[in-house]
């Protein structure tokens, strides 16, 4: 099984089949945005620095602008846009002042449904250790991901 | 392949390659993956050493309780590692090979005497940690072996690892180090050299009864820090100073 045998990459979006021909190398990052229209992935640093770019690969949140498309090969990705709109950390964000500029949002929830329920506050800072804001300061943010939960 | 296609870039997790590929400085265009090659993602006792399979996580690595128990330090210094996201791909494997004077498990190997087990083609080898290394980003893997395995028998003494960078999460070290602390200590020290640094002078003296302040002076001598845009030689010299009589402290914070 080497590199070159992959030409089209499967994976679960959201809940639904994707199969798409891209470049392996291509940046995950790239593959959602351009090749699957879900722009609600931003990219930031482009180095894995901000964590702006996260998304979940089988429920584990990774920097998608490190993972080239042939990785997400079989996997089941979930972004942003799959969480709907209404779930209870879009809601708490949004009533708890968790997003300004909004760039950082996305990557922080999806980190933040990483945690699963009710996480400690250590647990959300560590879990968050990754995505960087540079609005909030970050309390909002980790009151509206405790709030979220009340 | 690597031996009949290659040069071949091996690929792993990634968060180190795509990086480079990301700002346009890679050079290398053909690559191979091993992501998938579970086989490589294990980590378990063989006779008796710890053996840790290349393509173990930083995340694999702060879960073993294999690696609690006996390598506490590993995980410590995986959990020290840019965030989670960087934490779910970046491997063991690829700390090493990526071969950064920076890379935080490499002190850790160091002071563990931890073997690295390639494997090309032909044959498998088993080369020292402290042998890997021949320069700044230079290794003795052949471009037709992979790293395989660490291998690390068991360690007699405290663990200690601390690492000095700007803030918690997402930085690169300042300074690295991983001490073993006991009757024949073991001290290694990164982002101080060209490549990670085992202070064996500094060893032997306090095995024969050095005082710290003696060890402090002989570790100065043993590394070669340069000011970089992370940090200056000088303040290396002092963290590094600092770190020593920390970590070989009884009890420290």
């Amino acid at each position: 099984m080497g590199l070159t045998s992959v030409s089209f990459v499967s994976f679960v979006l959201n809940g639904r089949r994707k199969k798409l021909d891209v470049h392996p190398l291509k940046r995950l990052l790239d593959v959602l945005r351009e090749d699957c229209g879900l722009t609600g992935t931003k990219e930031g640093c482009g180095e894995g620095e901000c964590g702006a770019c996260t998304v979940l690969i089988d429920g584990v949140p990774v920097n998608s602008c490190l993972v080239p498309a042939a990785h997400a090969d079989g996997t089941r990705v979930t972004t942003i846009e799959g969480l709907g709109g209404r779930h209870r950390l879009q809601r708490a964000f949004v009533e708890h002042g968790g997003a300004q500029c909004g760039i950082c949002t996305p990557g922080m929830i999806l980190a933040a449904v990483a945690l699963g329920p009710r996480p400690s506050l250590h647990d959300i800072k560590v879990g968050l250790a990754g995505n960087l804001c540079r609005c909030t300061g970050y309390s909002a943010i980790y009151r509206s991901i405790q709030q979220s939960h009340v | 392949m690597l031996r009949d296609e290659g040069p071949l870039v091996p690929m792993a997790g990634c968060t180190d390659l795509y990086v480079a590929l990301n700002f346009g400085t890679l050079t290398e265009t053909r690559f191979l993956d091993l992501w998938r090659l579970d086989a490589l993602r294990t980590i378990a006792i063989r006779e008796g050493a710890l053996s840790i399979g290349a393509l173990a996580t930083h995340t694999d690595l702060i879960r073993s309780p294999l690696v609690r128990r006996r390598l506490p330090m590993l995980a410590a210094a995986a959990s020290e590692i840019g965030g989670v996201q960087i934490q779910n791909r970046g491997t063991l494997g690829g700390n090493v090979a990526n071969a950064s004077p920076a890379g935080d498990t490499l002190p850790v190997l160091a002071a563990a005497d931890a073997t690295v087990v390639l494997r090309g083609a032909g044959a498998t080898r088993r080369v020292p940690f402290s042998s890997f290394y021949t320069g700044y980003r230079r290794t003795v893997r052949r471009p037709d072996e992979l790293i395989v395995s660490f291998e690390i028998a068991p360690i007699r003494g405290r663990q200690r690892f601390r690492k000095v960078g700007t803030r918690a999460a997402q930085a690169i070290s300042k300074v690295v180090m991983a001490v073993i602390a006991g009757e024949t200590p073991r001290i290694a020290v990164g982002s101080v050299a060209p490549t990670v640094v085992r202070a064996r002078r500094t060893e032997a003296a306090l095995a024969a009864g050095a005082s710290v302040a003696e060890a402090q002076r002989l570790l100065l001598d043993e590394i070669a820090p340069i000011d970089d845009i992370r940090s200056t030689a000088e303040y290396r010299r002092r963290v590094t100073a600092n770190l020593l009589a920390r970590l070989l402290a009884p009890r420290s914070a």
